[in-house]
């Protein structure tokens, strides 16, 4: 099968004032529809600029990035935003949701921003609320929610709009161990229930077993890559220590 | 395989152009970021409240001089002398005065951009989640453009009416019943629509430049750590 996002030999280079920092040397990669990748890395490894790049939110100084056998460079802003809203749904760190409107709204915007009218966006956003177990906090806004509630909301908002694709950049990077993993396991969920491609940019090792594929990030290139298999083994290694 | 909304997704078929967002849904989506930052929204505002309603208490307490001087009234124009208007030139507003209110509009008209650009920096993740959610540029735009709008106006429309109350309050004081036996109902609906259109202006200006920077943040803004 084709791969739903494809990267060739992709490099970045930022320009801090007199000096150039290669943040990507040269990355291929291909990621298969319904997986469940974690691109892995310290911080400064280049994972967050890959990750970027994947999501269509960053363009590569050179190389090629293909989503859906799309080259991202042969789009126009306005399809780039239609790809984004479509077929790609962004889960962040910090949760992101907008400050002042309330758990329901948060998820009818995206709703709205593919097209469907207020009230049916309203409608479809209280299913998505409903499928991450928020269906009794709808007229809450993100203050009013715990880090793991804002993050199902934001998961919510995410597959609202049925999505091929999640992009998740660090989903356990602002909640405790239990909350993370009842997090990962929706997000294991979301793969095998409707068959979402998720894609994760992680340092932590718990989301490891959730993984069907592990790329490891070093120095702007890939240092390895490892599947379920392998993947199972390491944990033990690196955690001494199996997690769910 | 993911059953998607993305009906060209899978099909090879060309990527449409995403769909913008009309005024009205804009419209709503500001509006509600004011109400629930009132508190913020007031300050921002009160800049405008405060010039507008200057402009309006020159223009009509200036016009109530013009209509006491013109009633010519004995006992009106010993008042009118002893406020210091200058009955035989008929003319209030001076140069200075002038100069004093276009300062204050000046004030307000980089007030309200200040703010707005501030109220920019602080949502700039916020301006990149709404992107990679699918926003485009013409909707941050709008809404940003709708919300400084919208503080003007709002702001324009209570500073002259505190303009024309304090205007009429302190004439009241001055002249007494005069005021009313005399008072310039044209000149004073002038009054109104010059600082309304003056406010309006400035406020629509002062909203052009913050919205356009807003819109021009990147979705990859949204990633950013700190905020």
């Amino acid at each position: 099968m084709a791969p739903i996002v494809k990267t060739v030999d992709v490099t970045k280079i930022y320009q801090m004032g007199v000096e150039e920092v290669h943040a990507l040397r040269g990355v291929s990669l291909e990621i298969r529809e319904g997986e469940y990748v974690s691109i892995m890395g310290p911080s400064g490894s280049g994972k967050s600029t890959l990750f970027n790049m994947v999501g269509a939110l960053d363009s590569p100084t050179a190389g090629e990035v293909f989503v859906a056998g799309r080259r991202l460079k042969d789009l126009t802003s306005g399809q780039l935003a239609w790809i984004r809203c479509h077929n790609i749904g962004y889960i962040f760190q910090s949760f992101n949701l907008i400050p002042t409107m309330t758990a329901l709204e948060n998820v009818a915007i995206a709703r709205i921003f593919s097209g469907r009218a207020p009230r049916e966006a309203r409608r479809d956003a209280a299913g998505a609320l409903e499928q991450v177990g928020l269906a009794h906090r709808l007229d809450h806004t993100p203050s009013e929610l715990s880090g793991g509630q804002q993050q199902r909301v934001a998961i919510a908002r995410a597959i609202v709009n049925r999505p091929a694709i999640i992009l998740a950049d660090e989903p356990t990077g602002n909640l405790d161990l239990h909350t993370g993993q009842e997090i990962i396991a929706l997000l294991s969920a979301m793969k095998k229930d409707l068959g979402i491609t998720v894609i994760t940019a992680t340092h932590d090792t718990k989301m490891l077993s959730a993984s069907d594929t592990v790329v490891w990030i070093k120095d702007g290139g890939i240092d390895r890559v490892a599947d379920r298999s392998e993947v199972r083994i390491d944990v033990g290694t690196i955690d001494g220590q199996t997690v769910a | 395989m993911a059953q998607t909304d993305g009906q060209a997704w899978n099909r090879g078929e060309q990527i449409p152009e995403q769909t913008p967002v009309s005024w009205g849904i804009a419209f709503g989506v500001s509006w509600g970021s004011l109400k629930r930052r009132l508190f913020r929204s007031l300050i921002t505002m009160s800049g405008v409240v405060l010039a507008i309603a200057f402009l309006t208490y020159m223009l009509v307490t200036d016009s109530i001089a013009r209509a006491l001087v013109t009633a010519n009234v004995d006992r009106l124009n010993l008042l009118l002398q002893r406020a210091g208007v200058d009955i035989f030139a008929a003319a209030g507003t001076d140069r200075r005065m002038l100069l004093l209110i276009g300062l204050s509009l000046f004030t307000c008209l980089v007030g309200i951009v200040n703010a707005m650009l501030m109220s920019v920096t602080e949502r700039v993740k916020e301006i990149g989640t709404m992107k990679c959610l699918g926003a485009l540029d013409s909707f941050v735009l709008k809404t940003y453009f709708i919300e400084a709008a919208l503080q003007g106006i709002i702001g324009t429309a209570l500073g002259i009416g505190i303009g024309v109350l304090v205007g009429f309050v302190v004439s009241l004081n001055a002249f007494h019943g005069y005021v009313v036996q005399f008072f310039p109902w044209g000149g004073a609906c002038k009054a109104m629509v010059i600082a309304l259109l003056i406010g309006s202006v400035i406020s629509i200006v002062a909203a052009i430049a913050p919205a356009q920077w807003a819109a021009r943040k990147q979705p990859v803004e949204a990633m950013r750590a700190e905020g």
